[in-house]
């Protein structure tokens, strides 16, 4: 190729440059240290691309777990906190009860670090009714310590430390974090997306996005299907089908908990707190 | 009322509560923490209080949710503490390593009781260790304050947080089931009004400035060694600036010198009163932080001073840091009771003349 | 070096840790240093409780007393125990309303008062701690009587006018027991 034509072809690029694809604001353009194939940027991206939708960059504190996601203080362009394993709903309560109440906490943790090493954190700071966003990704295993058995770890699954399967009559079957914590009365939304395909990918945007605008009413959670290539041992498309296939029956997808779904199970109770001539109250007197 | 007290600002308290309104004066606007004898009128009082001021009290599930949550606190730029005692301490040992990783500046008060286990609840002191060396993984050090008295308690929890900020790194503040639940009288110093700015806090990033990171991970290991060699740095401070202690009836140089602090420096000041009323020379040298360790006061000591008597609340911990302070130079002595057992005046007093006969 | 120290021990919910921070207080009054001690933890729900109040000119060490100059004793269980341990020719009182037995040792002074019945008709049976400290006071010359009735005025200022006179006045019944006694 000649050097003119070269230069030919530069200008025409210049002069027909179109802006198709941007980073999303609330990245850092740091590379992330994710497996090829790992949603975890897709979740990074959906939670950014909120932030930045709603126009909240400035007023959002996030915070990391332990686990694949640890680094993400170094991917989200936000005031960022690392938690302790399965600290981070604690850590992020302390962060709430003490910022104006304008701002918007969110954590990001992942199975291991939420439904197991975290599973006391998570449901008291539900049931607290913190004001937070908590994005839950559930890959079934424990991704960087490298693929052991998680809490949500499907019955015959091998894991690294499931050699034979996951055997529920000595591991228990997995835990569905979204209706356990839909037992609760005072979260406020709570939703199950998948990362698998582009529709469903969709999907999941939106409700982190009403996770994100329901967030100063209440306690708001959504958990994300999400795919481990590596840890599984399936190139990145088989993994997005084995999720479909094998996860997604398990973990029904949906919106489980909104402003104007609330399960009986879950209802206010409101006790009168009086002892037959209602004249003390709680034990106490009046 | 009709009469008025002539001495109308010393205010007759409970220790924890003294602790936890001095806390409230040191512009502490948040408390989080899990109830366990013999501390839960920190909590109690904190309820009550933080309320009425705008301020955030939260009962954690579990003292490892607690130490979490003033890491969040903190990190976001507030003044914030916790209590417990022993058991529930240990609890928090690795979220304390992190509040020292992230420089994350809390307090945290340890009202002691005695272990090991489930223990009972009597005063002790035998978290020194934990205390001073071996709370939470990793190269660490947090200052260590000892009050004596509930007025030393009410001053030193102001430093505390004054320590905590100056330095970035959390304070600890240990007191024992005695200086938690007596009462003295107390005067607060004037509620604090301005505090330190904190430019690397949580708070929401504004376009102006880059965003600022609380975190303890470094996965170099020279870039994790440059952190660890910068904290060692403030700890190098600290023990240049930082140890403070009283010398009691020491001024005659007498041959005898006990060693105690906290509660076990009351018994043994009575105990020092009362050999001098026999004649006995004894004086007695108290730690008020016990890390870092006052080791100067002791080697000066040791100049004219010939035997020194270690008496704690535990089988012999601080004896550790006398004896390393004095390194050989002087014969030390240990006395101790545990378990929760509180020992008479008269008991250190025999033990002084038994050793001295 | 001079200091008191007094013990005041009962059932729980006799109020015998109120009377020692009524007594603590009065010594605030005076301008003294107190120490107010109490026993804690599962004995206080419901068995006995008690605690130490050391008054004294100047700072107090040790508030644990292994000889204590005096006790206000409210139940049977009280004078048992610490009938033992008072200091030669130390002063008790006795609540004589649950305690059916004298005093054994010699050579201690003894003070007995029916504190439940002059708190009965003072109007106020709960407040027989209170006829107790009256008595004490009485015979004790630790705190001028004047400072404990500013005590128990500081510590009643937020109940009714009628709270306060009922506590003041089954306090001076307990003194004037003490007194003419």
């Amino acid at each position: 190729m000649s050097e003119q034509t070269q230069a030919q072809i530069q200008t025409q690029t210049q002069t027909q440059e179109k802006v198709v694809f941007e980073r999303t604001r609330v990245l850092t353009p740091k590379h992330t240290h994710y497996c090829p194939g790992c949603t975890h940027g897709i979740a990074h991206r959906l939670v950014a691309e909120v932030i930045d939708e709603l126009g909240i960059q400035e007023k959002t504190i996030g915070v990391c777990p332990v686990g694949c996601s640890v680094l993400a203080y170094d991917y989200f362009d936000l005031d960022m906190q690392e938690a302790a394993h399965g600290r981070a709903p604690a850590v992020a309560t302390g962060i709430r009860r003490v910022l104006p109440p304008d701002r918007y906490v969110f954590t990001y943790q992942g199975d291991g670090d939420l439904a197991s090493i975290g599973m006391a954190e998570i449901v008291h700071a539900a049931n607290r009714g913190e004001k937070l966003t908590v994005v839950f990704i559930n890959n079934g295993i424990y991704g960087m310590t490298g693929g052991q058995m998680a809490p949500t770890t499907l019955p015959g699954m091998k894991t690294t430390t499931s050699p034979y399967g996951r055997k529920p009559e000595e591991c228990g079957h997995p835990i569905r974090v979204s209706e356990l914590l839909n037992t609760l009365v005072a979260p406020r939304f709570i939703a199950r997306g998948a990362l698998s395909s582009v529709k469903e990918i969709v999907r999941a945007k939106r409700l982190i996005r009403q996770a994100f605008e329901l967030q100063h009413t209440g306690f708001t959670f959504v958990e994300l299907l999400s795919t481990c290539p590596t840890g599984w041992g399936l190139p990145p498309d088989k993994a997005m089908r084995w999720l479909e296939h094998n996860m997604m029956p398990f973990f029904k997808t949906g919106v489980l908990r909104g402003p104007d779904a609330m399960p009986e199970a879950a209802m206010p109770y409101a006790p009168d707190l009086t002892v037959g001539d209602a004249k003390s109250t709680n034990g106490k007197e009046a | 009322m009709s009469s008025q007290s002539p001495h109308p600002q010393r205010l007759l308290m409970k220790g924890t509560e003294a602790i936890a309104e001095a806390a409230i004066r040191a512009g502490c606007r948040s408390f989080f923490g899990y109830p366990i004898t013999p501390q839960n009128e920190i909590p109690e009082y904190m309820s009550k209080r933080l309320p009425q001021i705008g301020g955030a009290f939260v009962q954690a599930e579990s003292e490892v949710a607690a130490v979490n949550m003033i890491y969040g606190a903190g990190g976001a730029g507030v003044r914030v503490m916790t209590s417990s005692s022993s058991p529930g301490v240990a609890l928090m040992a690795e979220g304390f390593s992190y509040l020292v990783g992230a420089e994350v500046p809390v307090v945290i008060v340890n009202v002691m009781r005695g272990g090991p286990g489930l223990g009972g609840i009597g005063p002790s002191q035998s978290d020194y260790f934990m205390m001073t060396r071996g709370f939470g993984h990793g190269d660490q050090r947090a200052i260590v304050l000892a009050p004596s008295t509930l007025q030393e308690a009410v001053d030193l929890m102001g430093l505390a947080f004054d320590l905590a900020d100056k330095y970035r790194n959390p304070t600890l503040l240990v007191g024992d089931g005695l200086i938690g639940q007596m009462m003295e009288p107390v005067t607060f110093p004037e509620a604090r009004t301005e505090l330190p700015e904190k430019s690397w806090a949580t708070t929401g990033k504004p376009a102006s400035r880059e965003r600022n990171v609380i975190n303890s991970l470094d996965l170099s290991p020279e870039g994790l060694e440059r952190h660890v060699a910068k904290l060692f740095d403030k700890y190098a401070r600290m023990e240049r600036e930082e140890p403070r202690f009283e010398r009691f009836q020491l001024d005659d140089n007498p041959p005898v010198c006990l060693c105690a602090y906290g509660t076990m420096a009351r018994i043994a000041k009575s105990a020092v009163q009362q050999l001098r009323a026999e004649g006995i020379r004894v004086g007695l040298l108290r730690p008020i932080t016990l890390w870092p360790f006052p080791t100067s006061a002791f080697l000066e000591q040791a100049e004219t001073t010939e035997r020194f008597i270690c008496v704690e609340l535990s089988c012999g911990q601080m004896v550790e840091d006398v004896r390393r302070a004095l390194a050989g130079r002087r014969p030390v002595d240990f006395w101790g009771r545990t378990g929760g057992v509180v020992p008479s005046v008269e008991e250190i007093a025999d033990e002084v003349r038994r050793l001295c006969g | 070096m001079a200091q008191t120290s007094i013990v005041m021990a009962g059932f729980g919910g006799q109020g015998v840790m109120s009377i020692g921070k009524i007594l603590a207080k009065a010594a605030i009054h005076e301008g003294k240093e107190v120490t107010w001690l109490p026993s804690y933890g599962p004995e206080m729900r419901g068995g006995t409780a008690n605690c130490t109040v050391v008054i004294a000119d100047d700072p107090i060490g040790s508030p644990l007393v292994k000889f204590p100059d005096a006790a206000l004793v409210m139940n049977k269980q009280s004078l048992d125990k610490f009938e033992e341990e008072l200091r030669p020719s130390g002063l008790i009182a006795v609540n004589t309303a649950l305690i059916d037995r004298a005093v054994k040792r010699g050579d201690l002074c003894a003070l007995y008062v029916d504190a439940n019945a002059l708190a009965e008709r003072g109007g106020a049976a709960r407040s027989a701690n209170l006829a107790l400290l009256g008595a004490f006071m009485a015979r004790c010359d630790v705190l001028p009587i004047c400072a404990v009735e500013a005590a128990i005025e500081e510590t009643f200022a937020g109940k009714s006018t009628s709270v306060l006179e009922t506590s003041l006045a089954i306090f001076r019944a307990g003194v004037e027991a003490a007194a003419t006694g």
